[in-house]
Parts: C-alpha cells; structure tokens; sequence
C-alpha cells in the first residue's frame, strides 16, 4: 500500500528541500519505489539539490494541464534505483495548480510508487494548501530556533484543521556543542514545546552543505547524518529504531568545569 | 563571575524555550493584544459594580493550563489575579 508524505515547515530554510531528498534516497536504498515530488512551484530546488536539473523535460504543470504522461515529467535517479522525481515549473506561480487537481494526481502516482513525497513550499498559502492536499501524513521540519518552532506550531494546526492527523516532527541541523553549552534548544525542548511526535533528529554537519554542492543526498553513506536521515527512512516504514544519543544534556562536572574556567 | 550569579543565571536556551511557551499560547488561543485589553476593560467593569480593585495592581493575561494527568494535554487559560482595595456593601 502506497503512502502519501508532505513535508512541511511554515517558515523557509529550515531544510525541507534536503530533509525530502535525503528521505527519498534513504527510502530507495531501502528497496522502496519513491517518487519525490516538488510542490514549490515557480521557486524550483528539489532538482539541484538531487543532482538532476540538466535532465528536466516537463514538469508538474505539463503533467496536470495534460501536455504529458506523468511517466513522461518523472526523471529516474542518477545513483539510486527506484528514485523518481516530479520537478516543479520555474516559469509559473502557485496558481497554477489547484488542491483538487493535486489530489488527483497524487491518486495517479498511488498506482506505481509505495511512497510519494511531498516538498512543500514555505508559507501558508496557496502552494501549502496544493502540497497538503493529497498527503496521508506529514513530517514537520524545523530547527531549534524560536522562529522555526512557531512557525512548525501553526503549521501543525493548519494540518489538523485539514485533517491530517499524523504528524510527526524532524528536529533539523541541531548543534550538539551550543545544545550542551544550553545555548540552543534541544530536540526534547522542542518535543515539549509542539506536543507532537518526533520521528528524528539530524545534527548540524558542513558535509550538507557540500552535499547540496554537488548534489549528492547523504542518506545512507556512513556519515552521521546520513545515518540520521536512514533512521528516520526506517521509522517511517514502522520500525522502532532507537534514537541517537544527541541530547546530552550538561552535566554537574562539566558545570563545574565551567564554573572554574570562568572564574 | 560569581558563584551566586552562575546558579541564578538561566541558559539561553530556557529563555528561548519559555518565550516560545508564551507566544505560542496567545497564536493557539488567536488572541490579539487588542482583545486582551477589551477582556480586561469588561473585566474591571463588571468588577467595579461590587467590589473597589487596585487597577495598577491587576494582572490578566492568557496562558497554560496545568497539563491533564490523563491526557497529558494542555489548554490556554485565562489567568487573573486582581487586587480588591474594599468591598462595596450596597443592599
């Protein structure tokens, strides 16, 4: 049975464009058939950072004005099997495309791919309301950051408005060092603060941003994020796979180191 | 710094953490500044009728309920606590 996952943040830049392209590899190398499908349309991403915008032909509108068969817009993956994406168009906005229109291609996709992901565009509007439309669950992106975590808090509520009810939350690029030292929210903080499920928690690491350099997902390839983002492939797939030991939280001696040091 | 301001000291991630707390209890409860002031005025109003209250003593806003021991769920709740100078006797 296939599944239908948008991913979601509310506020920009949080990650969900690398946090989906990740999910989409790690789920392939899992044996999954994936279709990963940018709903950011007019502000195209999930295709550089995949490594395949040189490939594009049609895009999302081609396919729900008609001009083409899905099979025909869907570009395979360079390194991984069973890894499709849907690209957006560059040249048109969020109105283009409307929930219903949306929902039936999703029903379409639901025939061929076990699971369909959303990247959903920032904001509330119109481009949220398109990704939403369609999706069975959501995985809610945010970082540590009071911005962020408001942002994910109203969007949690817009999900629930539009009956969406499993909703699950990713605690992206959280610094371990400025976690410990209390000068960043920890993902239980977070946890406690949303109500709401976590799914996962990717560490800040410089390797994402050279990743998205060359366009090349991390998911799967030893690394610590990258191991990240494959416990979180298995968590969506049901498993229970314990959680990393990030949250650390500050000890008495090395409070008391500090409390030395600073004196 | 000392010892005594080192224990007082909160980190900055509690401060974030209990900023979001409050902001995040007025954006659920949809709650404009503007309303909360109109709550309070109609609060003191009808107040006023009985009782005499310290108007610069008053405190009204929204917040937190205690989380339900069952559910673990929390609500906002409108917390007040309002001063009385005297009270008004009138039969």
């Amino acid at each position: 049975m296939s599944e239908v996952i948008v991913v979601t943040s509310g506020k920009g830049g949080v990650g969900k464009t690398t946090t989906t392209a990740n999910l989409g590899t790690g789920l392939a190398k899992l044996d999954k058939k994936v279709v990963l499908v940018d709903t950011d349309i007019g502000l195209r991403n999930l295709d550089v950072v995949l490594g395949l915008e040189n490939r594009i032909v049609y895009n999302i509108v081609d396919v729900i004005e008609g001009n083409c068969r899905p099979a025909q817009a869907m570009i395979k993956d360079k390194k991984c099997d069973g890894l499709y994406l849907l690209p957006a168009a560059q040249t048109r906005d969020k109105s283009s495309v409307n929930p219903d229109q949306m929902r039936a291609l999703v029903e379409e996709l639901r025939k061929d791919f076990d699971y369909i992901i959303l990247d959903c565009p920032a904001g509330i509007e119109q481009g949220f309301m398109n990704a939403i439309a369609g999706a069975d669950r959501s995985l809610i992106v945010t970082t540590p950051e009071v911005s962020a975590v408001r942002d994910a808090d109203r969007i949690i509520g817009l999900l629930e408005a539009n009956n969406i009810r499993d909703n699950k939350l990713i605690v992206n690029r959280l610094n371990i060092d400025m976690m410990k030292h209390g000068n960043m929210m920890s993902a239980d903080d977070v946890v406690e603060v949303l109500s709401i499920d976590l799914i996962g928690v990717v560490p800040y690491d410089e390797k994402i941003v050279v990743a998205t350099n060359t366009g090349t997902p991390l998911a799967g390839d030893g690394t610590i994020v990258g191991n990240a983002y494959m416990n979180i492939c298995r968590r969506i797939m049901g498993e229970e796979v314990p959680y990393e030991n990030l949250d650390v939280k500050k000890g008495f001696f090395a409070k008391l180191g500090e409390l030395f040091s600073a004196n | 710094m000392g010892l005594i301001d080192f224990f007082k000291k909160k980190s900055t991630s509690d401060i974030a953490k209990d900023r979001l707390k409050l902001v995040l209890v007025s954006d659920r409860a949809s709650c404009s500044p503007e309303i909360m002031e109109r709550i309070k005025n109609d609060i003191i109003a009808v107040l006023q009728r009985y009782v005499e209250i310290d108007q610069q003593g008053l405190d009204i806003k929204i917040t937190k309920t205690e989380s339900d021991a069952d559910t673990g769920s929390t609500g906002p709740a409108l917390y007040a606590n309002i001063p009385i100078k005297s009270m008004r006797h009138s039969d």
